[in-house]
């Protein structure tokens, strides 16, 4: 409805129903992105479209995929790809947060947690990382989280998906940097979203939503490598990387 | 989905400390789903409610900020759907922008704060600085869905189930879950306003001046300082404005410009505190009584919204917020009643606010608004002090035949709000008995059915 200045990007979401990729989807739709939205839920995903639609996105396609279903990955890629004819901007949102303790006795907890937040996005993202070398342009993106840092009691398996994820997107990086394609590691903290929704969210270190996705959407428009957000985890994160072994142990955390 | 017992959930005036089991649906279908298989629930929107409206201690609370989007609008009638989380400042960010010839389109009532959602707007029907032109909230909203607790959504407009559309708008949430609703956006010919302050000596001084505003000017409130007595009792600042054709406005940012550091230990809300603040801002344009400016709306409408969270100033205990409205007969003499007792209380007032409200009718059975002068008073709680002179406030409204404003109550009795609001009686018909509030509780308003 409002006409704003279409930026002409077309920008795909994985993950598109999440809490943080919806506000980022909708900073999008005002600077006039063509919009592709993947995800699981459809409801929500054609709910979230009309939005989208009424904030300025120039176009906008839905397209409904299980992420945990990895061989049906390549289709889900090629199928956005196809939408609008390429892909400028790729965002991958989806996480699922195991319950720790739950996950530690059952294995198959463990395993579809370790697959939806690390296995899946890491070929989602080679399929995404091939076809933007092939166009020798773009930008990858990917919410990862500062728990991934470093591994810790109260959320190791969650955290190491995470970390296995800078890793990867480090590497990808690397071997991106020739073809001109931008790979951004977004670290979010703790964030108020459906994913924390069983934790208790008072304090001080809590950002909303809308304050994370602000930072996604100008990391993604520099291209900016590694993005803590809010600013003040990067600080946090150098201190608790840095804290001595023996000390550390000591923490509750 | 996730259902969690949690505390911290508070209403703005942060008097009321309780356990709710909470629920955030992200669909209108999900949100249905838990009202109909839950005895005791409510809506919580942004928490903008100063009193306990929009809590229910040990029950539940359906936390309607998934339901944040926009449905569909329509550019050339204004016509705006969208789910009830959305909130005032996201529908100006989005809609309510200049076009070509720097008019737009505008929400024809906002209240103080634009951090409100449309269901919470629509549950209080709430009113802004334009009451005496257009009325409340509820005026312009032409239909409303409504997810009742026996499982069953209604379509509610005035000519569709009109009976529970008057009831739900300023039905303080106990109607149903508003999961819907249609507002008819205004057509302005300027988004941005030119506004005067005008320094008043006294309380009659503010009745001629805003016998002589309402007529020419669209919005109109004054501050009164709060401090005042004697000759000078109800001094204070007018404020006026009014849109500028042909003068654009952008929206405000979504975000405020200041944040408050986290809880301070006590309250900042001091005697010493607010008649300081009082005095000052009295006199801030000492040199001139009069001042006008141009430009965004954001100063004139939403002065507070600038500071994050500004109710942390009253510290741990929270404040009282105190709204009435008394019909004009009684209206000079039982406003200076109130500032007089406020002024001998010690306690103060932080911000006083004084409004004529005029003769456009509201649509809900228990709309606030009628004809007549309004005060509102911000009061620290201090604990049982504070409920007697809220007690004593109350005495004077209802003697002089007018009623308090339930989304900013904490402490009415029950016999104050059935006198101030004749058609409670009808209202409690349309109650649902799988809703409740701790104004409710309070109020012994519940369900004749249940």
């Amino acid at each position: 409805m409002v006409s704003s200045p279409s930026s002409g990007r077309t920008v795909a979401i994985f993950g598109a129903a999440s809490d943080i990729a919806m506000a980022v989807a909708r900073l999008c739709a005002q600077a006039g992105d063509l919009l592709v939205l993947v995800g699981r839920d459809d409801a929500a995903l054609s709910a979230l479209a009309a939005d989208l639609a009424e904030r300025g996105a120039a176009r906008i396609a839905v397209q409904k995929a299980d992420f945990g279903q990895v061989a049906a990955l390549p289709g889900v890629v090629q199928a956005a790809w196809e939408r609008f004819d390429g892909i400028d901007v790729a965002l991958i949102a989806y996480a699922i947060q195991p319950d720790q303790p739950a996950a530690e006795q059952n294995p198959a907890a463990a395993e579809a947690a370790l697959i939806v937040n690390f296995v899946s996005p890491a070929l989602l993202l080679g399929e995404i990382a091939r076809r933007c070398k092939a166009q020798g342009s773009g930008t990858i993106a990917a919410i990862t989280s500062v728990a991934g840092d470093r591994g810790r009691k109260s959320n190791y398996i969650y955290g190491a998906a995470k970390g296995g994820l800078h890793r990867f997107l480090e590497g990808l990086r690397h071997s991106l940097h020739a073809a001109g394609v931008s790979v951004v590691d977004i670290r979010p903290g703790f964030v108020v979203t459906k994913l924390t929704a069983h934790l208790d969210r008072r304090g001080v270190l809590w950002a909303t939503p809308d304050r994370v996705a602000k930072d996604i959407f100008e990391a993604i428009a520099s291209g900016r490598p590694v993005l803590y957000t809010p600013w003040f985890w990067q600080p946090i994160m150098v201190a608790v990387r840095g804290l001595p072994r023996w000390v550390f142990h000591r923490t509750s955390f | 989905m996730s259902e969690l017992w949690r505390d911290d959930y508070l209403s703005w005036g942060r008097t009321v400390r309780a356990r709710h089991l909470v629920s955030n649906p992200t669909s209108q279908a999900l949100a249905a789903e838990i009202v109909a298989r839950s005895p005791s629930v409510l809506a919580y929107g942004c928490g903008r409610s100063y009193g306990d409206a929009p809590l229910n201690p040990g029950g539940r609370l359906i936390d309607c900020r998934g339901l944040d989007r926009i449905i569909s609008f329509d550019g050339q009638t204004g016509v705006l759907t969208c789910e009830a989380g959305v909130r005032l400042a996201d529908i100006l960010a989005i809609l309510c922008q200049p076009e070509a010839d720097n008019g737009g389109w505008f929400l024809p009532v906002v209240p103080g704060t634009r951090f409100a959602t449309v269901g919470g707007a629509i549950a209080n029907d709430v009113h802004g600085k334009n009451q005496h032109r257009l009325g409340t909230f509820g005026r312009h909203v032409s239909a409303l869905e409504l997810a009742r607790s026996d499982g069953t959504r209604w379509i509610c407009s005035q000519n569709e189930n009109a009976d529970l559309f008057a009831a739900t708008i300023g039905g303080i949430g106990l109607t149903g879950f508003i999961l819907n609703a249609t507002i008819q956006l205004q057509r302005v010919q300027g988004l941005a306003v030119e506004a005067e302050d005008i320094r008043f000596n006294n309380l009659d001084e503010f009745f001629s001046l805003a016998a002589e505003s309402d007529a020419y000017w669209d919005y109109t409130a004054a501050w009164i300082d709060s401090f005042a007595k004697g000759r000078s009792l109800g001094r204070g600042i007018f404020s006026r404005a009014r849109r500028i054709p042909g003068c654009a406005a952008w929206p405000p940012a979504l975000q405020p410009r200041i944040a408050l550091p986290p809880m301070p230990p006590i309250s900042l809300i001091r005697p010493f505190t607010v008649w300081a603040f009082n005095a000052a801002y009295w006199r801030k344009s000492s040199f001139r009584s009069r001042s006008s400016n141009t430009g965004s709306y954001e100063n004139v409408f939403f002065p507070l919204d600038a500071i994050a969270d500004w109710n942390r100033v009253y510290g741990p205990k929270g404040f009282f917020q105190f709204q009435c409205v008394v019909p004009p007969p009684a209206a000079r003499d039982a406003v200076a009643d109130l500032l007089r007792l406020t002024a001998r209380s010690v306690q103060g007032s932080f911000i006083t606010g004084l409004k004529t409200f005029g003769d456009v009718p509201s649509p809900g059975l228990m709309s606030f608004p009628m004809r007549g002068t309004s005060l509102a008073l911000d009061i620290p709680n201090r604990g049982p002090p504070t409920r007697r002179f809220l007690a004593q406030l109350e005495h004077v409204v209802m003697q002089a035949g007018g009623r308090i404003y339930p989304a900013k109550d904490a402490a009415m009795s029950a016999a104050s709000l059935r006198q101030g609001y004749p058609q409670v009686g009808t209202f409690i018909e349309h109650i649902d008995p799988g809703f409740s509030s701790a104004l409710a509780q309070r109020l012994a308003l519940t369900s004749a059915t249940r």
